[in-house]
């Protein structure tokens, strides 16, 4: 699996064209003084079955590139390229819809896509199945905990049959033991389906566990620092050494970056 | 590269349902007597404290019995009159202009609400127009509304309804402007574009402030009612406010007295049915208050 995955790290590659491909994209908020720029001449790709991990202190404008991949507010200049691609997005809060039930909330995935009554509930629960959330179909989401919140968000998001899932600190506010868990999962999905992942998290060990390539962001503004591939092995565990050591390299790295800002 | 293992998948359902177990607890169940009682006894004691108070006052002798009556004495011509069919026929004469008169205003307000806050040009026409309209006291309506449809039950119908729609279609413009933009964007991300979106996103999540609309929309429509029923009075058709009317003219002043209490009690009973209802929007939203 290693071979591969160094092959897809590169993003010049040529043949295989990248799902998601965003060129010299800058995004600007506010007008005249009050203006920020989040996002500066920010160049990335994500090829077909590749799971790239977006890292970087908070604020750095890892959000604003999501919802501008996912097509939620347009960039102020540059270009975003998602090749007609389907996009299946988790927020960072899991957003679910407090009128409906945990199933109905999947099925809403399902409802755009013209899928029957009876199949949908049939699928909801397939994909409840897949987070491990079987029976919690009549649920309300405020009666779950957070984490479960999270999962049902993940297993909406799958339902929406994308190519591409974009997830935002998706498991931030987990605790280790589910959050370990819920990587397996994540990962199992993403090999069965072969998704395009970009996945943000300012956890770095979170991003060499997962990632084929991290990619390091510095900020205000918003900028590539680094491409980080990572050719480990998987399964990969949290808390192997292997895992530790790039973990300390891309620290590092993005220490020296918040250490600049700090002069 | 040596990695550690991870464990079977097969494990990973039987964690992650151990630590849901821990996470979700048993829910408690408050018993149902308990709770109605926690409810009842604070009304008990209001009810009591007004009419000690009234009481009092027709003690104190300010006014003669026969223009300020004595609760036991209310209450006596209350039961009577409630054992006589016309007064229940009056009763249902006016719940049923309630009734139509809040139906129409629920239907227009759901059309106007959906309009105005779906369209611009709409909303920066009639916007502010809809919120001065709730304020106008809905009695100043009357002289057009008799010389438009006469002394009939159109007039006090035309009323209920100015009353009650501008508050109905605002608590649906509300809900609508105060969608959390999170669930805009889930709802967009998930594919819903427009009216779909507007469908399955907007319009349910603007229900609790639909439904406060509702609320206020009743209260107005009521008083309206009220007001018409006093100032048209239509020949052989008796109604609470007619009642008043003539109960007035009669100095009959228990008799003035039991109705007020009748149309009191109606409004509370009502009020009461929006507020579980809202209760129980609350509840399956988990949008309970903390407890202090
Ligand atoms: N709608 C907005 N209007 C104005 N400024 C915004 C808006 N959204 C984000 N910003 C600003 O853009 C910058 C990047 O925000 P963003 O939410 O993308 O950060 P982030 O990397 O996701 O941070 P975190 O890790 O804390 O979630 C921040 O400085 C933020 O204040
Ligand atoms: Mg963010």
């Amino acid at each position: 699996m290693t071979a591969p995955l160094r092959e897809r790290a590169d993003s010049r590659i040529e043949g295989e064209e990248p799902t998601v491909r965003l060129d010299g994209v800058s995004k600007i908020y506010g007008q005249g003084k009050n203006s920020l720029l989040a996002l500066d001449n920010v160049s990335l790709s994500v090829h077909p079955g590749e799971f790239v991990c977006l890292l970087g202190a908070s604020g750095c404008g890892k959000s604003t590139l999501l919802s501008l991949v996912a097509g939620l507010d347009a960039p102020t200049a540059g270009r975003i390229d998602t090749e007609g691609h389907k996009i299946a997005m988790m927020f960072q809060e899991p957003a679910l819809f407090p009128w409906l039930t945990v199933s109905a909330n999947v099925e809403m995935a399902l409802r755009v896509q013209g899928v029957a009554k009876r199949e949908r509930q049939a699928k909801a629960a397939e994909f409840l199945e897949i987070v491990h959330l079987d029976g919690f179909g009549a649920k309300r989401p405020h009666e779950l905990s957070g984490g479960m919140r999270q999962r049902v968000s993940l297993a909406r998001a799958l339902a929406q049959d994308a190519n591409v899932l974009l997830m935002d600190e998706p498991f931030g506010a987990l605790d280790a033991m589910t959050r370990d868990l819920l990587h397996d999962e994540l990962e199992r999905i993403w090999r069965e389906r072969n998704l395009s992942v970009l996945f943000v998290t300012h956890n770095v060990r979170e991003a060499v566990r997962l990632g084929d390539r991290v990619v390091l962001l510095s900020s205000r503004p918003g900028q590539v620092v680094e491409h980080f591939p990572v050719e480990l092995d998987r399964p990969r565990r949290t808390d192997s050494t292997a895992v530790a050591e790039l973990a300390t390299t891309i620290t590092n790295r993005l220490r020296q970056e918040v250490l600049r800002h700090g002069r | 590269m040596a990695v550690d293992q991870a464990p079977p998948a097969d494990t990973h359902a039987q964690h992650l349902a151990g630590l849901d177990a821990l996470e979700l607890g048993g829910g408690e169940r408050h018993r149902v007597t308990s709770q109605i009682w926690g409810r009842l006894w604070p009304i008990v004691l209001a009810v009591g404290l007004v009419l000690l108070i009234w009481q009092a006052v027709v003690w104190s002798g300010r006014w003669p019995e026969y223009v300020l009556a004595g609760p036991v004495e209310t209450f006596g011509v209350l039961r009577e009159r409630l054992t006589t069919a016309e007064y229940w026929e009056a009763i249902a004469v006016t719940m049923r202009r309630a009734v139509t008169g809040f139906a129409i205003s629920v239907l227009i307000g759901l059309v106007v609400g959906a309009l105005v806050s779906r369209i611009k040009v709409l909303r920066a026409a009639f916007g502010s127009l809809i919120t001065g309209l709730q304020t106008m006291p809905s009695i100043a309506w009357f002289p057009l509304a008799i010389l438009l449809f006469g002394l009939t039950e159109s007039a006090i119908t035309f009323v209920v309804i100015l009353g009650a729609t501008p508050s109905i279609a605002n608590g649906l413009i509300a809900g609508v402007d105060y969608t959390p933009p999170i669930l805009l964007r889930a709802g967009h991300v998930l594919g819903f574009r427009r009216l779909q979106l507007y469908r399955h996103v907007i319009l349910p999540a603007s229900l609790p402030s639909f439904l406060a609309g509702l609320k206020q929309g009743w209260a107005f429509a009521w008083r309206s009612l009220m007001a018409g029923e006093i100032v048209v009075i239509i020949a052989h058709q008796s109604s609470l406010g007619e009642r008043l009317f003539f109960d007035r003219e009669l100095a009959d002043s228990a008799g003035l007295l039991s109705t007020m209490i009748v149309i009191l009690v109606i409004g509370i009973g009502v009020d009461l049915l929006f507020e579980t209802a809202d209760n129980s929007l609350r509840r399956r939203w988990g949008l309970q208050q903390v407890r202090n």
